[in-house]
């Protein structure tokens, strides 16, 4: 096989690897927002389960979670969801992964802000969400944007997990490709295809944060 | 006519008592400075007042909104001065924003700030600040302004600066009441002055009744005080 048609099997499947990356990203960046709130929350028994949630989250491998959402509707409740399922299993199990780290994140944001931030937004009459929205959370953003950075650029490592339930990312493609060509070289391409892509989400956090720098704290 | 009376006000924290049956009333216009030492109990009063510390027991009523100034001056440090004096006049109060514009140009005007408008609260000096805190307290247009300890984050040259433009704003005909440790400017700015100690109010009265007061913690707090402050 030509060195050309092995970069399009790769292209093609890399863009299952944006896929997965860019709904994961849009999906548990304001779930973990949610997780953060409840783990924060004054309601014992809704922190208690955010708290659970979070530690199982990262505490199994995200392999395992991918085959219990994928096979977990199966052998819970005998529902077949045939194939179509794959992907959205996979689009399930990433977010809600990734939410309990963003939730962690967004959690010790939240609670670096000084208490006077809280108290001067009251004393203007600002209401509970707009001082939320208005106030704590775009500080909260520059603050973790950091730790967010590098949670991002983990995912999309991570997104050849996916091999697990056999789709057709760029690493299943890779590892296909490998064994049928006798060839490391597919594998070092897909190597070179994450490193570019991580190489401009980093730059783009990097402007990001370059963007934010117009004030301190 | 009062501005705000406040009626036999407690507050505790785990078991220790740190005000005993507070009564205060606040005319329309009136400059009250509280002192007295550490732990008497000044800042909790002004936190119950506005509601910042939730009371045990007594009642808090205003006649029209309220301001307050803070030690640390928490300026929004994501916003420009122009906007932490504008954003809640025009997001809390649904003030047209041109008219706010205005006001707040002639407030940072009258704070001797009005080339630091476009600045952010770190390109500031504490003095600066807390003069742009004390522009935002005011544009909304408050019946009465709480500072409390407003100069303690400030080297002494900074103090006078401040404390000069809260002495500006008495022809604002705003009422004030001002927790502080600079006794020469209580004297000269206050109409009345309340000693507090141990909870509760021990002494008050014009700056020159308390200030040569028979009253023997009075006397012994402003004795201890008068080889530094005075």
């Amino acid at each position: 096989m030509a060195f050309g048609d092995i970069l399009m099997q790769l292209a093609a499947g890399f863009t299952v690897t944006l896929k997965i990356f860019f709904i994961t990203v849009v999906l548990s960046l304001p779930l973990g927002l949610l997780v953060a709130l409840g783990r924060m929350s004054k309601n014992r028994i809704l922190s208690g389960i955010v708290s659970i949630y979070i530690s199982i989250m990262r505490g199994t491998p995200l392999m395992l979670q991918l085959i219990c959402v994928y096979f977990g509707p199966y052998y819970l409740f005998r529902v077949s969801l045939g194939t179509s399922y794959r992907m959205l299993a996979i689009y399930i199990a990433f977010a809600v992964n990734y939410a309990a780290y963003f939730g962690e994140i967004f959690r010790s944001g939240i609670q670096s802000m000084p208490k006077g931030q809280y108290e001067a937004a009251h004393i203007l009459g600002y209401s509970r969400s707009q001082t939320f929205m208005r106030i704590i959370l775009p500080q909260v953003i520059k603050r973790i944007l950091p730790s967010v950075s590098n949670e991002v650029i983990t995912l999309v490592k991570d997104t050849s997990f996916a091999f697990t339930l056999s789709v057709m990312e760029m690493f299943t493609m890779a590892k296909a490709l490998a064994a049928s060509q006798t060839s490391m070289m597919p594998l070092f391409v897909a190597g070179v295809f994450y490193y570019i892509f991580n190489f401009i989400v980093a730059k783009a956090f990097d402007i990001f944060e370059a963007k934010l720098n117009y004030y301190r704290f | 006519m009062k501005v705000l009376e406040i009626k036999n006000l407690a507050k505790s924290f785990e078991g220790m008592e740190v005000l005993n049956d507070i009564s205060l009333s606040v005319e329309d216009g009136e400059i009250i400075s509280v002192i007295g030492p550490s732990g008497s109990g000044k800042t909790t009063l002004l936190r119950c007042a506005c509601g910042l510390e939730t009371p045990d027991s007594g009642e808090i009523n205003f006649d029209g909104t309220f301001g307050m100034v803070f030690q640390q001056f928490n300026l929004f440090p994501h916003w420009s001065v122009l906007k932490n004096i504008m954003d809640a006049p025009i997001h809390v109060q649904k003030r047209d924003s041109k008219e706010v514009e205005k006001q707040a140009r002639e407030l940072l005007n009258k704070m001797g700030l009005s080339d630091r408008a476009d600045a952010y609260p770190y390109q500031l000096s504490g003095g600066q600040q807390q003069r742009v805190a004390i522009a935002r307290a005011l544009c909304l247009n408050p019946k009465i302004l709480f500072f409390d300890e407003p100069t303690s984050a400030l080297d002494p040259e900074l103090t006078q600066e401040v404390l000069k433009v809260i002495k500006s704003l008495k022809d604002l005909n705003i009422a004030m009441v001002i927790v502080t440790h600079e006794m020469a400017f209580a004297r000269d700015v206050s109409d009345r002055i309340i000693f507090m100690a141990g909870g509760i109010i021990v002494d008050e009265g014009t700056p020159d009744k308390v200030m040569n007061s028979d009253n023997e913690r009075t006397k012994a707090f402003l004795g201890k005080l008068a080889g530094e402050n005075i």
